[in-house]
């Protein structure tokens, strides 16, 4: 083959230049400004749909009370200090114990349940994924709705404690039931992340460690916890935050006495329309987010 | 690593077994149970009367369920369209680009997943009504809160459900593979047209069905930024179970359930494709 | 243009990566029909320095002209240049065919020729029954040549391969090295390929720039870099070699660092100046004490380890002053050879270079 396809030979046109540091600089430019452009659309509907909405509430937890509703003047920190009231202490003590609870729960069971698929052939391990992918994805109301039957009156829960000579042992709206629902809710949220750092270890350290005279708890202690820590805190953040937000699952299988963070916030909004509080509730709630993260991302985690 | 000494044996063998069948006997009976009853002939939704269909001729008769059925459908349609496009443009600029505000962007794109969605509710909720207000007061129009405004919502948070799936799909691909078909005189747009847009597409239509399933689902953020009389089906079988449980829910439960069972496993054959599947049919440049 | 005129032409090109020089103004001139290797270890700047060639990369500074015509600032595209990257970077979603009708498409070749010359370019890489295949349905011998037709079918000025037999198995690899070198011939374009692997380049190259932290270090035939390195590095860099410490005493006349004086070329060292005497382990004989040739320098000392290679066996010398590799052929007569023996080595004239720092 030779070459056939010569650029015509134009005297008319200039050669184009060498290359020079400012050539260079205006190229990588040319590049940034591209990025940019494309990124530009997504990161300005963020800013409009959800910074602004993030500032707002931001701003109105300094708002002022007024019998009328909410003026947006006479700045003040009143929101900030009925946090310590010790209705609103309850409140929050009563939820990040109960999220604790659930994140403890899960973790439990997920951890033992992530090491057994970690260990599988990659066929049953891409099955057993998805049948965890599926509950994960799968509507939220609904899966907790399921419980509100199972629990609700001459349901199976019931026929099942009276078969087995326990009596009738109602569930339904109290705290027990709450913790259940946010279990069964978010415990997807704990398998994947763990599966996902048991998966990436060398399972050969496992037979390093047992050759190494290693008893299968101090292989545990020593080696598998250590390096699945990301996953741990990934889970744990996952399950932690939304629980501690939770408002669905209080709604349905809650009772008076089982009112969370998230329903607490609804209420300030929907019912006790104090704006300014529910705005100052929400802030504490995304605190709480931005810290997990930080915990994770210093805990050497890269991507949720 | 297939199962070696790493995997346990004697005791612990057994108890993490034992595990995993409680767990998957977790996931699946509440579903396999609320399927059961959804096809019970009794009033009491938790309890077994014999074998009807009537719930389900309900739920087809139910003039509000079906519009807002109609209504989940058409958020869900519009919230994926835009937010493939929003979302694919910022994993490109993301995954293949430096700019100036690139690393806070990345930040910005994780908080609309993580943030729980009380927040994000309540967000909307301020937000849309300071912003109609607002705008209304300016134009002299009279909006109000609705489908419109639900569908702004679930853009957001669909932007970065879309994104994070396309970004992964970018990772994976051999940037190589662009800067060949630059070498082999494509422009940047031939480039992306015949050589990325095709090899992204499985996470594109991932991202799609994962946006779809979420925007499908979503509860809270929906019912914070819907106005009276226009909600989204989730947002209205919520208050229906705040008024009380009904077998007609059990119904409604199970087609929603099966819609969003649907989707995972659509998106998870979509996502195992990998684009790389030999079409034996695609003709060549020779004849 | 003239015929005369170098198909490929870097004058000063630099490239800085933020406060890295990964390329450090480099003068080269590749001739036309040339196979040309850039050799170097990982990270020396040879990539970087073909990714200016094809356009992936923009130099900082510098000309960069392709038979005489400045393409320094030109986009991949517009580049007469085609590439082999290494991988292969073939697109999975395309047949065979596909693939290799890429760039013609692009170009707006007409159909009917892209047909012609797509067949054509298959046929060269023996790829006749695979066309409608996907790459992942190929093996790594085939991905190559895949690669190779979908550069050569546009009949480029230039082709770049970058480390385009790494990812092949040793045997693979050779077998491509010479189906490479053949193909060369036959479509008569100049070759510009990046290796590491100084065996690949010393076989397949008629000319090889030895590259080392962005700087262009030695060109010379294979000939010319094996056995008159120009410094150093390219002496240890090619090869196996040993470095023996001497000061310049007359032209041509080196007095090593035990007072043993040899006769090596000094070219342009002064009297004075220390340098270092390469002696290739292969060049080097070894001898029972007392058995070497008499009126011949040679450096004493005691064998303290032999490797058995099979069919080479490599001793290793300890003298007073340093260590001393020699490689022998694997021969009955090599018997009375064992460690601890008192042994003399000896070389053949003109083995030794001198090389400078």
């Amino acid at each position: 083959m030779t070459a056939i396809d010569e650029r015509p030979v134009d005297p008319g046109v200039e050669e184009p230049p060498a290359a020079t540091p400012a050539f260079e600089a205006a190229a990588e430019n040319a590049d940034a400004r591209r990025g940019f452009l494309l990124a530009l659309p997504g990161y300005v509907y963020l800013l409009v749909f959800f910074v602004i909405p993030v500032l707002i509430v931001f701003v109105y937890s300094f708002a002022d009370r007024t019998p009328g509703g909410t003026e947006l003047a006479n700045w003040n920190l009143d929101s900030y200090r009925k946090l310590g009231e010790p209705v609103v202490r309850e409140i929050l003590r009563r939820s990040l114990w109960l999220a604790f609870l659930t994140t403890a729960i899960c973790l439990v069971f997920s951890y033992p349940f992530a090491y057994f698929m970690a260990t599988r052939s990659p066929r049953v391990r891409n099955l057993m994924l998805v049948f965890v992918m599926i509950p994960f994805w799968s509507n939220f109301l609904v899966r907790n709705y399921a419980w509100r039957v199972i629990l609700g009156p001459d349901g199976p829960w019931s026929s099942t404690t009276e078969t087995l000579g326990l009596g009738s042992q109602d569930l339904l709206f109290t705290q027990q039931a709450v913790v259940l629902g946010l279990v069964y809710g978010f415990m997807p949220f704990m398998i994947l992340p763990l599966y996902a750092s048991l998966e990436r270890i060398d399972l050969r350290l496992v037979e390093a460690s047992r050759d190494l005279y290693a008893s299968g708890w101090q292989t545990f202690r020593r080696v598998l916890l250590p390096l699945s820590m990301p996953g741990v805190i990934a889970g744990s953040i996952l399950v932690f935050v939304p629980s501690l937000g939770a408002y669905v699952t209080p709604e349905i299988l809650g009772g008076a006495k089982s009112t969370l963070l998230g329903s607490y916030i609804v209420i300030q909004f929907l019912t006790a329309r104090n704006v300014p509080f529910g705005a100052t509730l929400s802030v504490v709630l995304m605190a709480a987010m931005l810290a997990g993260t930080l915990a994770y991302f210093r805990a050497g985690g890269r991507n949720l | 690593m297939t199962a070696t000494t790493a995997s346990p044996r004697g005791l612990t063998r057994v108890v993490l077994s034992a595990n995993v069948a409680v767990v998957f006997l977790f996931f699946y009976a509440p579903i396999a149970l609320l399927t059961v009853f959804s096809f019970s002939n009794d009033r009491n939704p938790s309890r077994w009367g014999g074998f009807t269909l009537d719930w389900y001729r309900e739920f087809g008769e139910s003039q509000s369920l079906q519009d807002a059925l109609r209504r989940s459908l058409w958020v869900a349609l519009w919230s994926t369209i835009v937010s493939v496009i929003l979302g694919t443009s910022s994993a490109l600029a993301l995954e293949r680009f430096r700019f100036r505000g690139r690393r806070v962007f990345d930040a910005l794109l994780y908080l609309p997943i993580i943030i729980p969605d009380v927040t994000m509710g309540i967000m909307m909720l301020i937000f849309f009504g300071d912003a109609i207000e607002l705008v209304n007061d300016i134009f002299g129009t009279s909006y109000t809160k609705g489908i419109a405004t639900i569908t702004l919502a679930h853009i957001a948070f669909n932007i970065s459900f879309v994104s994070v799936v396309v970004r992964a799909r970018l990772a994976g691909m051999d940037q190589r593979m662009e800067e060949a078909a630059r070498d082999l005189y494509a422009s940047r747009t031939q480039a992306f047209r015949h050589v990325t847009l095709p090899q992204i597409m499985p996470g594109i239509a991932g991202g799609a069905l994962l946006a779809v399933t979420i925007s499908l689902d979503d509860v809270v953020v929906t019912q914070f930024s819907s106005g009276p009389g226009a909600t989204t089906l989730p947002v209205f079988v919520f208050s229906l179970i705040r008024k009380g449980v009904t077998p007609l829910i059990n119904a409604t439960s199970v087609i929603m359930l099966t819609a969003s069972v649907l989707l995972v496993l659509l998106s998870i054959l979509t996502e195992g494709l990998r684009g790389n599947e030999s079409t034996t049919t695609t003709t060549g440049g020779t004849p | 243009m003239t015929d005369t005129e170098a198909a490929v032409s870097l004058g000063g090109i630099t490239k800085r990566f933020g406060d890295v020089t990964a390329v450090d103004a480099i003068d080269l001139e590749i001739a036309d029909g040339e196979f040309f290797a850039l050799l170097g270890p990982s990270g020396c700047g040879k990539t970087t320095t073909l990714r200016m060639i094809a356009g992936l990369d923009f130099p900082t500074q510098g000309s960069l002209r392709i038979f005489g015509e400045e393409v320094g600032t030109l986009p991949p595209n517009k580049r007469p240049v085609n590439t082999v990257f290494q991988n292969y970077a073939l697109f999975p979603h395309m047949s065979v065919v596909q693939n290799v009708a890429f760039g013609l498409k692009m170009k707006k070749v007409p159909k009917a020729e892209i047909g012609d010359r797509v067949a054509e370019a298959i046929r060269l890489v023996h790829l006749e029954g695979m066309e409608q295949r996907k790459p992942d349905q190929l093996s790594g011998g085939q991905q190559q040549r895949v690669a190779l037709a979908r550069a050569l079918v546009n009949s480029p000025k230039v082709l770049l391969l970058d480390e385009p037999l790494g990812a092949l198995d040793l045997k693979l690899r050779q077998e491509m090295q010479r189906e490479l070198k053949v193909l060369q011939r036959e479509v008569g374009i100049t070759f510009v390929f990046v290796t590491h692997d100084q065996e690949e380049a010393l076989t397949m190259s008629d000319r090889i720039g030895v590259m080392n932290e962005g700087r262009l270090l030695q060109i010379g035939t294979p000939r010319e870099i094996y056995e008159h390195p120009a410094n150093r590095f390219v002496a240890d860099f090619i090869g196996q070699t040993n470095l023996l410490e001497g000061t310049v005493e007359a032209t041509d006349l080196v007095c090593l660092a035990n007072g043993v004086r040899v006769e090596a070329p000094t070219r342009r060292a002064t009297p004075g100046t220390a340098v270092s005497v390469s002696l290739r382990p292969e060049s080097a004989t070894l001898h029972r004490r007392g058995n070497s040739p008499v009126d011949v320098p040679c450096l004493d000392g005691e064998l303290t380890a032999i490797t058995y290679l099979g069919n080479a066996l490599v001793s290793t010398v300890a003298l007073d002053w340093m260590t001393v590799e020699v490689r022998m052929e694997n021969r009955a007569d090599l018997d009375h050879l064992t460690v601890g023996a008192a042994v003399s080595i000896t070389w053949a004239a003109g083995a030794l270079a001198v090389v400078g720092d």
